[in-house]
């Protein structure tokens, strides 16, 4: 048979380009929601397995069970099954069903501990090997990282680094596998192999590696579907070989690295090609093609890593962040939502709200209103869904890009990122008062220079010291960033995933801010009202008195806003100033992921009034309790947090209770458009929304047993709200949820 | 210069789509229920004054989230009709710039402040207190026959009114009375919906901050069951929409 039988023909067909195939053939669909199909009993019954199972794993302290024997790569374990019967679309990561496994090239350390934090051990040989005979990314990072590196992490001013586990943010474009079949890409990638620069230098030599290992990572994945009874050696010939042989890529990539973010890309549109020749062919019917769209889901959401507890206090709810983006406009103008974006979306209602996937709304004025309106409703429902503003990102990144992890876009197969978790800044405006000693362990960690010396802080002086900080912070940051993605590059190649992208790419490299908006409200406090510096014993500055009011961040206030603006350009100028790691593209995000409560945690009393220990604030959020004048002034202040000098993502979680939106559920989704649309119109890149009553929180706390799905959005992804810890689950309630007295 | 007690930027309770809510501070009533008894007194020390300049600065703020959900502006109280000069000149601006304007009033003002905003308002939010001009007295501190001529003259000229009515057990909601609260309601011709509000007890502890005596720390909110009842009720007279929940 014809495997491109129907399609459109284009450059598509000479060349890897995923783009021109789905522009020449991908329909556009600009109705409602009411052609949708109800699940099939066979997804009811494997999805009723898979939730006994997902109830038994939590019996068992989140992890069902550990294979601590055999190092996971992807043909390192033979294949399996749920339920063989049920199951239209096979593979798992290990033999068995949520079985997490050791992946040791990101770090033995980092595998040996998460084995043993769940009463396993880690094979003594696996061991052995690794500490004997092969480093490690995080040993080789560890061998090089300078002893001001070592401090600055020990010390939390840049936390959350990839130099420990894998740093994951890469997204292979697996629909290559299905457009193109393996033996076609490995030829691909021959022909690059076979054109690399004929002078031995040292960028060649690496290049002739990688080639080396993505063409093995090739093999490799043919070797595996076979095992499952699969030749993906060619292209996929019907729309359900398209998503196997698509699952199939991921779940390759899902078995080598356990990084942070494996994210899925951008598959819904592609895959609506398949179903709607399919469904024309008249070999499938509506509810066959959402069978096999939940059949898909259900297997991104039983996608599980081994992870250390301490990994949790930074990124809590064991999350995976298979982010799918759905939806968004072409540049010709024609909206890329197909029937089966809504297919997609549609699985918060056939299988109920989940966290995983990650399903992001690329959104745009322009979107199909009834498209809006079913997100809309789906977020007041599961507050499962993320929004993202295609009209600010398809100027940088085209019309066929993905989001890796939350917030960060990128063009699928043609860009990738190298991960930088965050920098506390915060902690570092307190470093510019101290002197660059640590106000909590007193260690002299930043820029060393005389503690403030004055009664009041003064604001032109603070913001001198702050931009010195700054400086020593950001060249300590590309530094550090060098080394981690040297060695990852090194020990831990993305060799299946960078086998799913072109050979010649353009790398972005993402640091992260965390505490924007207690920076900007202590500065607008040292500006607009008289703070008073309290020293301890040792002479440090480790508290204030505030006397007067000052303009917070979140009240659509420009006072305060544009401090935060500046601090964002500030930041990423001073960072652009340091070479990067293979010239790749500086790019930052505003972005905490649950960090915000552990950052905060081990940042003294700050002069906007927060006290040591408590939670920064998510993401770009303003400070909680401090809006007074409701949502739309909050949302504006966001709003203004400039998306081109943070590329990596601004990230804004909303939260309402239902019956703030309206008094009925038609008027509810009418406002909740009302609301995006208003916030994107004005550029604003991310929104979260949760729409929850605060009473369902405090019953789950207590009994967590009864809302084993209760799904709420964190900074740029979901969890359920059971799997947080205490102190987390604490942070949530005390935001802001927006209400009516 | 407006006194204005509070400013929320995001309201989908007060009126159609998303809306800016302009709390003005003073009322001439003191209703039982009332859930902002700091907005009663002009004296207020934490009211602040905006010139309409000022609040147009906020208001276009909005002006995006009203376009896409059908919103506006609504100026609410207190009793934002204590200052109608006030509320024309703000209404006059926005009306200019194609903001939708909505007034949440008792009507307890004399007509000839009503009549000053009257050219300029989109929408009123009329909340009948009481039917009953005694019973009004007992749980406003005033009769209702100011409101009733005023709401009258409102559907005279035209313009769209939403009925907001309070359902306080053991005040509120004898059925007689709301069957002749809605029989009125019956005769105005510009009335779109009718909003049946549930008493809740929320601002009950800003009475004791400003050291005022609740009185109905005993009241439940009423079931929901009754509110049904009362909601079919109201629509069987009225035959238009009735919201409660």
């Amino acid at each position: 048979m014809d495997c491109w039988r129907g399609f459109i023909p284009g450059q598509w067909k000479d060349e890897i380009d995923v783009r021109d195939f789905i522009q020449k053939n991908y329909q556009p669909y600009e109705g409602d929601a009411s052609f949708l199909a109800l699940p099939t009993d066979r997804t009811l019954k494997l999805w009723g397995k898979c939730r006994s199972l997902l109830a038994e794993e939590r019996k068992r302290q989140g992890v069902y069970a550990v294979d601590a024997d055999i190092p996971l790569n992807i043909t390192s374990h033979p294949p399996g099954y749920v339920d063989r019967d049920l199951e239209l679309i096979v593979g798992l990561q290990t033999d068995q069903p949520l079985k997490r496994a050791i992946q040791v090239y990101g770090g033995l350390r980092h595998a040996a501990n998460a084995c043993q934090a769940y009463g396993y051990q880690i094979n003594p040989q696996v061991e052995e090997f690794f500490s004997k005979h092969r480093r490690t990314h995080n040993e080789g990072v560890f061998t090089v990282y300078t002893p001001e590196m070592r401090l600055a992490r020990r010390s939390g001013i840049i936390t959350g680094l990839p130099d420990s586990y894998g740093r994951g943010r890469i997204i292979g474009d697996y629909r290559r596998v299905a457009l193109y079949g393996v033996d076609r890409l490995i030829d691909a990638k021959e022909l690059d192999r076979k054109l690399t620069g004929e002078e031995m230098t040292d960028q060649v030599i690496r290049q002739r590696e990688e080639l080396y290992d993505q063409i093995q990572a090739l093999q490799d994945l043919k070797e595996m579907a076979l095992s499952y009874g699969y030749d993906i050696s060619g292209p996929a010939q019907n729309a359900v070989q398209a998503v196997q042989w698509l699952y199939f890529g991921f779940l390759a990539a899902i078995k080598e690295q356990n990084g942070a973010a494996m994210s899925l890309g951008r598959v819904s549109t592609f895959l609506d090609i398949y179903i709607q020749r399919d469904l024309q062919e008249g070999v499938l019917t509506e509810a066959q093609a959402q069978e096999l769209i939940d059949q898909l889901v259900i297997k991104l959401r039983l996608v599980r890593h081994l992870r250390t507890p301490g990994y949790s206090d930074l990124f809590a709810g064991d999350p995976n962040w298979v982010t799918e983006a759905i939806g968004g406009m072409g540049v010709d103008g024609r909206t890329l939502v197909t029937k089966t974006s809504y297919r997609v979306l549609h699985t918060l209602e056939t299988l109920g709200p989940s966290p995983e996937p990650n399903l992001t709304v690329l959104w745009s004025k322009n979107l199909p209103r009834p498209f809006m309106e079913y997100c809309a409703h789906l977020s007041i429902t599961t507050s499962a869904i993320q929004y993202e503003n295609d009209d600010v990102m398809r100027p940088f990144y085209g019309d066929d890009y993905g989001i890796a992890c939350c917030v960060s876009a990128m063009r699928m197969g043609k860009e990738s990122q190298y991960f930088g978790a965050r920098c506390n800044l915060a902690k570092l405006l307190l470093y510019a008062l101290n002197g660059g000693r640590d106000e909590i362990s007193g260690e002299q960690v930043g820029l060393e220079m005389p503690i403030y010396p004055g009664e009041i802080l003064d604001y032109d002086q603070v913001m001198h010291r702050l931009d010195k900080q700054m400086d020593w912070l950001a060249k300590l940051y590309v530094n550090t960033m060098h080394v981690i993605h040297y060695m990852h590059d090194r020990y831990s190649y993305e060799r299946i995933e960078m086998a799913l992208h072109d050979t010649n790419l353009t790398h972005f490299i993402a640091f992260g801010i965390a505490g924007l908006s207690v920076v900007a409200d202590s500065l607008s406090a040292i500006r607009y009202a008289r703070v008073r510096p309290c020293r301890d014993e040792s002479g440090l500055i480790t508290d204030f008195e505030i006397e007067g009011d000052f303009p917070k961040f979140g009240n659509d206030d420009d006072r305060v806003d544009m401090i935060a603006v500046d601090l964002i350009k500030t930041f990423m100028r001073k960072l652009r100033r340091y070479p990067s790691y293979k010239n790749s593209v500086h790019t930052l995000s505003i972005l905490t992921i649950t960090s915000n409560v552990m950052y905060g945690k081990f940042t003294g009393t700050t002069p906007d009034g927060r006290k040591r220990g408590e939670p920064l604030a998510p993401g770009a959020n303003p400070m909680h309790g401090r809006e007074e004048h409701g949502a739309i002034a909050a949302a504006n202040s966001v709003a203004k947090l400039p998306y081109g000098y943070a590329r990596d993502g601004v990230s804004y979680t909303f939260s309402i209770v239902p019956s703030a939106l309206g008094t009925n559920e038609s008027e509810r989704i009418n406002n909740l458009v009302g609301f995006l649309y208003g916030y994107f119109a004005q550029d604003a890149h991310h929104i979260n929304v949760n729409v929850l009553n605060l009473e369902t929180l405090r019953e789950a706390m207590e009994h967590p047993e009864q809302y084993p799905d209760l799904t709420i959005r964190v900074s740029g992804y979901a969890v359920h709200f059971t799997k947080l810890n205490r102190e987390q689950q604490e942070e949530i309630i005390t935001r802001t949820f927006y209400k009516r007295m | 210069m407006g006194l204005v007690h509070s400013i929320e930027t995001f309201s989908t309770l007060d009126g159609p789509g998303i809306r800016t809510v302009v709390f003005l501070q003073g009322c001439p009533l003191r209703c039982q229920y009332c859930q902002n008894p700091d907005t009663w007194s002009m004296a207020n020390s934490s009211a602040k004054e905006y010139t309409a300049a000022e609040l147009m600065k906020i208001i276009r703020r909005g002006i995006p989230y009203f376009r896409a959900s059908g919103g506006g502006v609504t100026v609410s109280g207190g009793e934002p009709l204590l200052q109608a000069d006030f509320v024309q000149e703000l209404f006059t601006t926005c009306q200019s710039e194609h903001v939708s304007t909505a007034i949440d009033s008792s009507l307890y003002i004399a007509t000839s402040q009503l009549q000053k905003v009257l050219p300029v308002t989109d929408l009123f939010l009329a909340d009948i207190k009481h039917i009953d001009p005694e019973k009004s007295r007992e749980l406003t501190g005033v009769t209702n026959q100011m409101n009733m001529n005023n709401l009258r003259l409102i559907s005279d000229h035209h313009i769209s009114i939403w009925i907001r009515y309070v359902i306080v057990p053991g005040l509120t909601d004898n059925p007689q009375d709301v069957t002749s609260m809605a029989q009125l309601v019956k005769t105005l011709n510009t009335v779109e919906r009718i909003d049946l509000l549930p008493y809740h007890a929320l601002g009950a502890h800003k009475w004791d901050l400003l050291g005022l005596d609740y009185k109905l720390h005993e009241t439940q909110p009423p079931s929901s069951q009754q509110m049904t009842e009362l909601a079919q009720l109201v629509h069987s007279i009225t035959n238009k929409p009735v919201y409660w929940q």
